[in-house]
């Protein structure tokens, strides 16, 4: 534990480097845009950004991208409140309550208390990663290929049980994932596999052009279809306003706390940011004695998704950085790019490139304090963004997505690769098919089979591999419950129907 | 096909829609089968064939297309997918974008990108040349100086480019 703090006292002289503080203000600005921009989110932001970093060493690398990360997490709560668009899924929750506050005048209060409880979710959850990424890292270190293959399983059944949608929309989502990363030269054996003769899918689906189409150009037409129109409230934040509204926070302490739990729990198994948010949201309704109003601009209704989303988005890092498992798409953005820099993820990760690892992390504590300061400062900037007619923005954002799609390999047939991955996303996402198991499944189908393939090796053939010690049954048991979840809440509603006769 | 007609709704309902993607995503599944079959599915001398997996990953696939097929037919007839009219606003967008894609391996990045904004700007928003020119030539020029200027990354470039000598 100790060693701990001395390796993050280390990190934060990495991470306090002015070049490296340079970087966080420009990754939260350029952050903060992506999220106010309809078609760029977290996700595609930081893949279309990635190969502008493969010159700079990965710690600058990784502390500008995830800042642009945090920034996209704190953008979208603009959009919610004034312009009741939220820019990002997660912040759907916060325009039930923020954009209310909005239209009653209270603009700043709202943004302020959604700035703030994104700043105090962030950074419990660092907090948490601190304490806990490097036990978990420890304790992955005995994992051998049937515990990796469980982790793997167990990330994915979260999935199935927790999202929101039919649990066979997210198979068959997920699966085609698997499907399009098994596509190419077979890591194993050398054999190319489901060409069918193309050259151009020799080298597989590359999961950055999926994020940029189903993110990016998916996004751009579901909101052409939706015939967007900006009304937007005018923001004034000044520092008596943010100081009225810190004085009334403390009072929601109880809300925090909730959300952050809801948030920390969320975003550790790959449930992400957006279901951690209504979650707490809903939860906050529930147990609020001002339930009843929320919808109506309670302030409450702000702290309680924004916490939570933040927390989530901040503590999905902390798989991917411990057990090599992202749990969120930005995440797994982040992901490929450690992998594209040489590092792999995963518990070696803070053996190897300790320097690394506590750089990020230190990073993290830092890139909130300047986001928070930054975003207090600048709101009107973003909402004037916001107010630039989207048949002017729309055509810029598919440029920047090409650009972003080409870059990636100085490949052409990759633009066009995005524009079929856009359509895909328009569809799916109409159809209720969840997109976040699709591309975490790229990215992570590779390692899976790997890891199948060798237990099964060492077995035989034998499925009882995942079965075979106390701790990967653990791992795969819980797994299940995760998966069949629905399933058993179900099948307990009726009991107790049946125990308690109305 | 999946756009039966309909007397009441003037579009597409949900439920053809959840029909045709559950159709398709069985199609890609069988494929998916298929091309695993092709290189083996089962054990070879060094363990499990390069199909093993994906021969998995296409049944259950398969599977679960079959299970969001029959929830498809189930679906309520009356609830619209979208309106025509806003398919057609979705057509305008990918319709030019689509276009703008197969533009880019002749042409390169900058001159589509161009004539895309342009496009845009003069046909849905309705703008003036002044402040169309402006844009579609500042967003173009702007990647270019950052990019391959600072970044020194190349993008693609057509025969206006090799004429220009850039």
């Amino acid at each position: 534990m100790f060693e701990n703090f001395i390796n993050l006292y280390h990190g934060f002289h990495i991470a306090a480097d002015p070049f490296n503080i340079l970087l966080m203000a420009v990754g939260i600005l350029l952050g903060v845009i992506i999220g106010v921009l309809p078609g760029l989110g977290g996700a595609n932001g930081v893949a279309i950004l990635l190969p502008l970093t493969f010159s700079m060493s990965p710690t600058s690398a990784i502390i500008l991208l995830t800042c642009i990360y945090w920034g996209a997490l704190f953008g979208g709560a603009i959009t919610s409140v004034l312009f009741n668009i939220p820019g990002e899924p997660w912040s759907v929750a916060t325009t039930f309550d923020g954009h209310p506050m909005a239209r009653n005048g209270k603009a700043g209060e709202a943004l302020t208390a959604a700035f703030t409880s994104s700043f105090v979710g962030a950074f419990v959850a660092v907090i948490m990663i601190t304490l806990i990424a490097p036990l978990v890292a420890q304790f992955a270190l005995q994992f051998g290929p049937a515990e990796k293959f469980a982790v793997y399983f167990l990330a994915f059944a979260s999935f199935v049980g927790m999202s929101k949608e039919p649990p066979a929309k997210t198979i068959v989502s997920m699966m085609i994932g698997f499907a399009l990363a098994a596509v190419g030269l077979d890591m194993v054996t050398g054999q190319l596999r489901l060409t069918f003769g193309s050259t151009e899918l020799l080298n597989g689906f590359d999961f950055l052009i999926a994020v940029i189409g189903l993110f990016g150009i998916g996004e751009i037409l579901l909101t052409m279809e939706e015939g967007l129109e900006f009304r937007g409230k005018a923001a004034k934040i000044d520092p008596r306003i943010v100081w009225k509204t810190w004085k009334t926070l403390p009072k929601y302490w109880a809300t925090s706390l909730r959300s952050c739990i809801i948030g920390c729990w969320m975003g550790i198994t790959p449930a992400g940011a957006t279901p951690a948010s209504f979650m707490a949201y809903g939860v906050a309704k529930r147990i609020s004695k001002n339930g009843k109003n929320f919808g109506n601009g309670e302030i409450e209704g702000v702290i309680a998704p924004e916490t939570a989303a933040h927390a989530a988005g901040t503590s999905a890092m902390l798989p991917m950085l411990a057990l090599g498992v992202p749990g969120s798409p930005t995440a797994a953005v982040l992901l490929g790019g450690l992998l594209i820099w040489g590092l792999q993820p995963g518990p070696m990760l803070f053996v190897e490139q300790s320097e690394f690892v506590w750089g990020l992390i230190a990073s993290m504590y830092l890139g909130n304090v300047v986001g928070l300061i930054l975003v207090l400062t600048t709101v009107p900037l973003f909402a004037s963004i916001l107010r630039i007619p989207f048949s002017i923005i729309a055509p810029v954002i598919l440029v920047i997505c090409a650009i972003g799609a080409y870059t990636v390999n100085n490949n052409v047939f990759d633009v066009i690769m995005m524009l079929v991955f856009g359509v895909l996303g328009y569809v799916l996402k109409k159809t209720n098919y969840p997109l976040a198991p699709l591309v975490l499944a790229i990215v992570l189908g590779d390692s899976a089979e790997e890891a199948f393939r060798q237990s099964l090796l060492s077995s035989g053939g034998s499925l009882g591999i995942f079965f075979s010690n106390g701790l990967v049954s653990t791992i795969m048991g819980i797994g299940i419950i995760a998966g069949i979840w629905p399933l058993l809440q179900i099948a307990l509603n009726r009991f107790r129907r049946v125990a308690q006769p109305a | 096909m999946q756009q039966a007609p309909h007397g009441a709704g003037s579009g597409p309902t949900q439920r053809n829609a959840e029909i045709g993607v559950a159709v398709l995503t069985l199609l890609f599944g069988l494929i998916v089968i298929y091309g695993s079959t092709l290189v083996g599915i089962g054990w070879g001398s060094d363990g499990p064939q390069a199909g093993f997996f994906p021969f998995y990953v296409g049944l259950i696939i398969c599977g679960c297309s079959i299970i969001n097929l029959l929830h498809g037919l189930r679906e309520n007839p009356t609830e619209l997918f979208s309106e025509w009219s806003q398919l057609g606003q979705v057509l305008r967008v990918l319709i030019p974008t689509a276009i703008y894609v197969a533009l880019v391996p002749f042409l390169g990045i900058y001159v589509p990108s161009v004539i895309l904004i342009s496009v845009f700007m003069k046909w849905l928003g309705k703008y003036g040349t002044p402040l169309t020119l402006a844009v579609a030539l500042g967003v173009p020029a702007f990647f270019y100086i950052t990019l391959e200027r600072w970044f020194l990354i190349p993008l693609p470039k057509g025969p206006l480019e090799a004429w220009l000598g850039l």
